[in-house]
């Protein structure tokens, strides 16, 4: 136990005097959520708007005043026909419409409830989210405005639908991918460098001539990088709520678990290139190459896994992450419990342990 | 035209407060065979890099073939070959295209190419290997190679860093003899070593010790003054004095 | 028994082309300081990574203090210790960091075999700060030998430790091994460097995965076949491409300010005979002697009737 103990000390005298993985482990999160996070949030201004006044009334045309007035947008065109909008959207410059039902006037004065439809150009989704939030909230202010007191069961309910892209994956959705890429880099890249070098530089001969078993070998160095994965994931968590207002709805230590068994699976991956490679630099190709691009490809974070041919999706189901984005998204976004992500979370364990156990076997005893 | 393939005056390499390289001065003649000696960390590495210009020198002057240090480096690069016991070879490119490959940065026509790489290939005896990967060479005939190869554009002067390392002896006579075939041709060289027996073989030998040039004279001349009976006894003797031990 | 045992070792690392290693039998006593003497690619690193348990073999059997190298490896991997051809100590750990991490690593304490490795450390303690990737050749190597000799092992395998090592740095080394043999620890040494030979009580000559000889280096020097003759002159060029002409010479072959060279055939006065066709080729003050070999003479005697 104090051979172990020592080798993971030693391990953290390489990560920490090495400034190249300090920064991958540290700066790389940072960056990472700042990126995703920020700069697909930014505020839109003057976005250009339709309107499809079907109702023609009061109360429409009062709107229409409040979403023009407002600094959000400016009135592209006041169309009568739904088949002008989709004419606008392929021509690309108009991103959102709004559309008044015949008889909206008159559905919140007596039928209590009136609809309104927002449609959004969500090929582009954050912006689009941006602006049906900014169309809702001007619709409530109107609301507002017509019926002060609260309780008035005068209703405007919007209906949002979202064009090209109806998942509506935006900044909140790209948080919990960034977290499984940025987990799955740490976890495989550094591990599998590591133990490589110790290959490449001659000193996993002297750790092999050793009493000190080699499956040992492979524990103490996942349990540093196990540990660093975790700071990497409170650093992320952080910067997303307290930054970002990403919420986390569910149970904190739900999702701690749910994200250790995730970064277990992701060193097994980097155990496993490093028995199979022998030099640093072979190891960080394949890591990044071979695992950075199917986790952004395949997770859905990205690209919707529900658009991709049949073959592509069957696929993204070998990709861990694909699974443990559908878990922390539950958890976080929607407060979800583990009777409802049981099967993912097996999924998910089941890869882990299949990992594991192929990565130690793997681990050879000798130099060939 | 100076004589001199390379003359030295109070040549230094600071690194901070730190001499590696302290004020140096001799001179190689052409076509001599010069042993250039020191024990590890003593300032070897450091000079030879200046004198084949990829170094600028602190201080003092030096001209190689003729060429300023300073102010020459690229004419220097032209007019020597070098060779080192870790660069040698593309060993995944074959015989003949190593030798197409140096020939060709040098400078050499297609057609002096072919006839100084038939004339190599013959000469080490390699009519078989040429289409073979370096690669899978043994060790003494890759340094053979690389050492014609160093000379093929014929230079004025040819810097060897250690040169025969780990090479078996009969081989490692072979390249000395290869080595003085050059400079019957009138190529000068300059060598390092770690054999002392090498040491023997060169016209002249200079011993660094901490940066300095402690000892230059020829072999029997050094034995002598050392009261020595061979070239290891004189080594000891003048390392021993060393200070320093950082590489 | 024997501690180092090796009986019919062969192993290829590629299908074709000549074996790395070819019916490699020998053994090493108890303490005693065994020499593997051979060029690079002769096969010597080969030899250290089978009983080191890092390679297997594709025939024969070793044994390393009784133990087989195939079977009970874990229990060679306690008692043996082993300096690679290459510095392989962690570059960007301390010496002190260093050495307490591989004596933890096999089990035990600095404190506990200090006494062994006392007179090499104290030579690099003061510098026990500073990272090993920021030492020089000869510190190196004393701290890798100060590693490998923590555990106190009962057989220490050093794969060419004086290899790019300068020559005062190497003698210092070999100081050190003779005291090291009085602790009476099994050592085998590999080298490219055939004057250290000599400090070795026997050895192996190695050639292209062969063993050429294995023998004490007196008795091997004694069974040099022959006479060896050195011969001087000022023009040491032109003299050895002179005498190489010359029809009765089986060898010649510079050694040093001289030549060495033995003739064909025993009996006939071959050095008069040559003196004078020397002379006519126009050499002057031409010296011959007969002289006793050192160990890099029997090794090209070897190799020269090997080829």
């Amino acid at each position: 136990m104090k051979q172990f103990m020592v080798f993971v000390r030693k391990e953290f005298y390489h990560v920490f005097r090495d400034r190249r993985t300090l920064l991958i482990l540290f700066g790389l999160p940072v960056m990472q959520i700042l990126l995703f996070g920020y700069a697909l949030t930014t505020e839109i201004k003057n976005a250009e708007i339709i309107i499809v006044d079907h109702a023609g009334d009061m109360a429409s045309q009062q709107l229409t005043t409040m979403i023009a007035a407002s600094k959000y947008f400016d009135i592209n065109a006041r169309v009568v026909s739904d088949e002008d909008i989709y004419k606008a959207f392929k021509k690309g410059k108009v991103k959102c419409a709004v559309v008044f039902p015949s008889g909206f006037g008159n559905d919140l004065q007596h039928g209590q409830t009136a609809q309104i439809q927002i449609i959004a150009d969500a090929a582009d989704p954050n912006t689009a989210k941006t602006l049906t939030n900014y169309l809702t909230a001007i619709i409530g202010d109107y609301q507002q405005q017509i019926s002060p007191t609260a309780n008035v069961p005068m209703r405007i309910e919007p209906v949002t639908r979202m064009l090209y892209n109806p998942e509506m994956n935006g900044s909140m959705n790209f948080i919990p991918g960034v977290m499984a890429l940025v987990l799955m880099i740490i976890c495989t890249t550094l591990t599998s460098v590591s133990i490589v070098r110790e290959k490449e530089m001659g000193t996993m001969e002297i750790l092999l001539v050793s009493p000190f078993k080699p499956t040992y070998v492979v524990l103490a160095k996942a349990v540093p990088y196990l540990a660093l994965s975790l700071i990497d994931l409170i650093i992320i968590l952080l910067l997303s709520v307290f930054l970002l207002d990403m919420p986390i709805r569910g149970n904190i230590i739900l999702l701690f678990l749910e994200s250790t068994l995730f970064i277990i699976c992701c060193l097994s991956l980097g155990l496993l290139i490093s028995s199979v490679t022998r030099t640093q630099q072979i190891a960080m190709m394949v890591s990044m190459m071979g695992m950075m691009l199917p986790t952004i490809l395949f997770t859905g974070f990205i690209f919707p896994l529900e658009n991709m041919p049949v073959p592509l999706q069957v696929v993204s189901n070998a990709v861990p992450s694909r699974w443990f984005y559908v878990i922390i998204k539950a958890v976080m976004l929607k407060g979800l419990g583990i009777g409802v992500i049981w099967k993912e979370t097996l999924v998910l364990a089941g890869m882990t342990t299949a990992l594991l156990i192929i990565s130690i076997k793997s681990f050879k005893t000798r130099l060939s | 035209m100076s004589e001199k393939a390379i003359v030295c005056k109070d040549l230094t390499k600071r690194f901070g407060d730190f001499f590696a390289v302290n004020h140096i001065s001799f001179d190689v003649d052409q076509g001599e065979i010069f042993g250039f000696l020191g024990a590890n960390g003593a300032g070897k590495t450091t000079a030879m890099r200046m004198l084949c210009g990829l170094s600028y020198p602190t201080s003092g002057e030096a001209t190689v073939a003729g060429y300023n240090v300073f102010r020459q480096q690229e004419a220097i690069k032209r007019n020597i070959g070098y060779m080192s016991q870790k660069f040698s070879l593309y060993e995944s490119l074959t015989v003949r295209e190593n030798i197409r490959f140096y020939g060709g940065v040098y400078g050499l026509s297609d057609k002096q190419l072919k006839e100084k790489g038939d004339e190599l290939i013959t000469k080490l005896g390699l009519e078989k290997e040429a289409k073979m990967m370096v690669g899978s060479l043994p060790l003494g005939w890759k340094q053979k190679l690389a050492f014609s190869v160093a000379i093929i554009h014929q230079p004025r002067i040819v810097f060897l860093d250690e040169p025969t390392g780990g090479v078996d002896p009969v081989t490692r006579r072979q390249f000395w003899d290869l080595i003085y075939d050059a400079a019957a041709n009138g190529i000068t060289v300059f060598v390092t070593t770690h054999y002392m027996d090498e040491a023997e073989y060169c016209n002249r030998i200079s011993i660094m010790v901490d940066g300095r040039i402690d000892a230059l004279d020829s072999p029997a001349n050094l034995k002598k003054q050392f009261d020595a009976a061979s070239m290891n006894e004189v080594f000891y003797a003048l390392a021993r004095t060393a200070k320093r031990s950082a590489d | 028994m024997d501690t180092v045992i090796l009986q019919h070792i062969s192993k290829s690392y590629v299908k074709e082309g000549p074996p790395a290693l070819q019916d490699i039998s020998f053994s090493v006593k108890k303490g005693e300081l065994f020499g593997l003497i051979g060029p690079d690619g002769a096969g010597k690193s080969t030899i250290f990574r089978i009983l080191t348990t890092l390679l297997l073999s594709d025939k024969g059997t070793a044994t390393v203090a009784g133990y087989d190298v195939v079977q009970h490896y874990h229990e060679i991997r306690s008692c043996v210790g082993y300096m690679p051809g290459k510095f392989s100590l962690y570059q960007d750990l301390t010496i002190e960091e260093n050495l307490h991490f591989f004596a933890t690593l096999f089990g035990t304490t600095v404190e506990a075999n200090y006494a062994l490795i006392k007179d090499i450390y104290e030579q690099i303690a003061p510098f026990k700060n500073r990272r090993a990737g920021k030492l020089s050749g000869g510190m190196k190597q004393k701290l890798a030998l100060c590693c490998a000799l923590i555990h106190r092992p009962e057989v220490l395998f050093l794969d060419e430790p004086t290899t790019g090592v300068d020559a005062v740095s190497r003698k210092e080394f070999w100081e050190m091994l003779q005291r090291l043999k009085t602790e009476g620890i099994t050592i085998v040494v590999s080298t490219p460097y055939m004057d250290e030979a000599s400090l070795c009580e026997r050895i192996a000559l190695i050639q292209t995965g062969q063993i050429l000889s294995i023998d004490t280096p007196a008795n091997i020097i004694k069974d040099y076949p022959g006479k060896l003759y050195a011969l001087r002159a000022p023009k040491v060029h032109q003299l050895l491409k002179d005498t190489r002409q010359y029809a009765g010479i089986r060898l010649c072959y510079a050694a040093g300010d001289k030549l060495h060279l033995s003739f064909k055939d025993e009996g006939k006065d071959h050095p008069a005979e040559l003196l004078s066709w020397l002379e006519s080729k126009g050499h002057q003050g031409v010296h011959i002697e007969e002289i006793t070999p050192d160990i890099e003479d029997c090794f090209i005697a070897k190799t020269s009737t090997h080829e």
